[in-house]
């Protein structure tokens, strides 16, 4: 401690920069250590342009290179009314994808500080492990919902109106499931110790969540593990609720909506909004417990 | 400064913990540690260490790779849960009271641990929150240690662009800046050029001077473990001494001698026959030692009766040390000790 007065044989040369005090324990704390493990992920991403544009090419060419492919093929068995159109259909599946992705990229990212020995300088600071993964989780949610808030913006190109409730809706939801899959990724990523296996997780967990989501096809008449699959998808309880709410805004014939707009149903009984979300928010908190608790252990 | 007792150490009321201290009746043990061990499933890796480091006090464990320094600091660091034990940083148990162990100290890794992404100072910023250092205080506190390692200057750089030296600068000044009580360096110069290592124990002992800081630090360098106040020299998991650096050159007294021979097995059985003395093989040269190591030389060369090519006789060195306490040198024992595949364990410390 530097305000103790020492032997004549250690007088400094210079004044010996005062101690300061650490503060320790408290919920204030503990919030300061989530704000500044947030601020980090938002430097990052910032700093990182590249990853911002990159990222937006694969959503981009399944909206306009596939969504428009497919449009022009299922052209003659679906009706078109305006700009109404499988682009429309596809345009929340694609929004939740680049959730999807981003989410995921930001929480594995945690197997990168691990590997470049980052993970260490938060893991011995006198905070509590949750406020380190609560940090983390709600700074890769904020990224998440930035990108995906890029690609929202191009709603007007697929016949989505700019309604402001309709976008602020969809905003919530994509907050919402941004933060349930990075809560995820967190949790897979206090079991990674390897950077390679984040090659595993993009195929053995990312593609599957999102192939079997209905991004990208209606959950209709599909064979019964087929069926059983997409409904254990929690993507799927992301997807359809943003779709539902784009087409109650969306002015479009029964006949679009026929084929279109499907509700996810359990049995006979449609799920309602309401609480699809409230299964992805349970989804959310229950992983994020999860990687808490795989945190908090020590060795 | 062996006594630190006895020429005004600093006293710290906070840090003095329960047990009497070992090196005076001023002193206070600021790390209690004993019979602390790690397994890691049929290897064990630490096997019952016990010792103390007075406040103020330098202290260094020095051993090859692989003989348990790093699973060591990791448990006294938090990182690592003791198999069984105890030890006590900063008047806390590191098993039980994980936070309150977390708050007083500073770590310096052997591997860097900054986000390379961000500037220098933002590493620091980083750091002051998560130690909930108030604001006030932050500020100076940040300039005053990034001054001290001269990184000033450089705040606003990346830190991908530094160099190697400047990055463990960074972090030393990282390990200050909540000014905790004992400051914990693993291998600090570990893969820096031997000129920058220089530098950063030019830091080091400045730090010494001015912070009345406890320091903790592992290495497995010799000359460097000679800018410790005390040393415990380790081996297999075990403290196999511990000491002054000087007292541990005095305790060896005699002088090494290396001899190049046309026979080296004859040359080992001549010094045993008609000397008494006990050689062996060490880095390619016979290597024994003798009292008055100059006086004994021409003896040598009368009565050994095989052809040597080159002599050399060194004063006793902590490498001397090593060999005296472990029966075999530095280098040697890390070779073994990579056969026990130990360095896994690090690694698994080092993945939490």
């Amino acid at each position: 401690m530097t305000e103790v007065v020492l032997g004549e044989k250690k007088v400094p040369h210079r004044a010996a920069p005062a101690a300061v005090r650490v503060a320790g324990g408290t919920v204030r704390d503990d919030l300061r250590a989530v704000r500044v493990v947030w601020k980090r992920e938002l430097i990052r991403f910032g700093r990182n342009r590249m990853r911002i544009v990159t990222s937006l090419v694969q959503p981009i060419l399944f909206l306009f290179v596939l969504g428009t492919g497919l449009s022009a093929m299922l052209s003659r068995g679906v009706p078109v009314a305006g700009h109404v159109n499988f682009r429309t259909f596809i345009f929340p599946g694609v929004v939740a994808m680049t959730i999807l992705f981003t989410s995921i990229f930001s929480a594995v990212s945690i197997v990168w500080d691990r590997e470049f020995g980052f993970l260490r300088e938060m893991l011995v600071a006198p905070v509590r492990r949750g406020a380190l993964v609560a940090g983390k989780c709600a700074g890769g949610a904020t990224v998440a919902t930035i990108q995906a808030t890029i690609m929202l913006a191009l709603a007007g190109l697929v016949g989505i109106p700019y309604n402001p409730v309709l976008l602020l809706s969809l905003f919530g939801m994509m907050l919402l499931a941004a933060f349930a899959i990075t809560a995820f990724g967190t949790a897979l990523a206090s079991r990674m110790a390897q950077v390679e296996s984040f090659q595993v997780v993009m195929q053995f967990v990312v593609l599957p969540l999102f192939f079997l989501s209905g991004a990208l096809f209606a959950l209709r008449n599909l064979p019964g593990w087929l069926t059983v699959l997409t409904k254990l998808d929690p993507m799927t309880y992301v997807v359809d609720p943003m779709r539902r709410t784009v087409f109650e805004y969306v002015p479009a014939p029964p006949a679009v909506r026929h084929v279109f707009d499907v509700p996810v149903s359990w049995g006979s009984w449609v799920v309602p909004i309401g609480l699809e979300l409230a299964l992805v928010a349970v989804f959310g908190i229950a992983m994020l417990a999860v990687a808490i608790s795989n945190f908090a252990k020590t060795d | 400064m062996g006594e630190l007792g006895t020429d005004g150490a600093p006293v710290d009321a906070a840090a003095i913990g329960a047990v009497a201290a070992p090196s005076g009746p001023n002193g206070s043990a600021t790390i209690e540690v004993v019979d602390l061990a790690k397994s890691f499933g049929d290897l064990q890796a630490v096997r019952g260490v016990s010792f103390s480091v007075a406040a103020g006090e330098t202290f260094g464990f020095l051993g090859p790779n692989g003989a348990g320094k790093s699973t060591t600091i990791s448990m006294l660091c938090t990182l690592l849960r003791p198999s069984s034990g105890v030890a006590r940083v900063a008047g806390h148990d590191v098993a039980t009271h994980q936070g309150e162990v977390r708050k007083h100290i500073g770590l310096v890794f052997q591997d860097t641990t900054l986000d390379d992404y961000l500037t220098a100072e933002e590493n620091l910023r980083f750091h002051a929150e998560l130690y909930g250092i108030p604001h006030e205080q932050a500020a100076p506190r940040l300039r005053a240690v990034m001054e001290m390692v001269g990184l000033w200057e450089r705040r606003g750089g990346l830190v991908r662009t530094f160099s190697g030296g400047m990055k463990r600068r960074l972090e030393i000044a990282r390990g200050l800046l909540h000014s905790p009580r004992v400051l914990f360096l693993d291998e600090p110069t570990v893969g820096l050029d031997p000129q920058t290592r220089s530098h950063i124990w030019g830091y080091i002992n400045e730090l010494r001077r001015r912070e009345a800081i406890t320091m903790f630090l592992t290495t497995h360098y010799m000359d460097e473990a000679e800018h410790c106040d005390r040393i415990a020299i380790i081996d297999e998991g075990r403290i196999v001494v511990i000491d002054t650096p000087e007292a541990l050159k005095a305790s060896v007294g005699r002088d090494r001698v290396r001899l190049r021979t046309a026979d080296d097995e004859g040359a080992i059985a001549a010094l045993r026959d008609r000397f008494g003395l006990e050689a062996s093989m060490s880095e390619g040269e016979v290597t024994f030692y003798v009292a008055a190591g100059e006086q004994f030389v021409p003896r040598l060369f009368a009565e050994l009766g095989v052809a040597i090519s080159s002599v050399s006789i060194a004063r006793p060195t902590l490498d001397d040390v090593f060999m005296t306490y472990t029966g075999r040198t530095i280098r040697d024992a890390e070779a073994s000790a990579s056969e026990r595949n130990a360095a896994s364990v690090w690694m698994r410390a080092a993945r939490r």
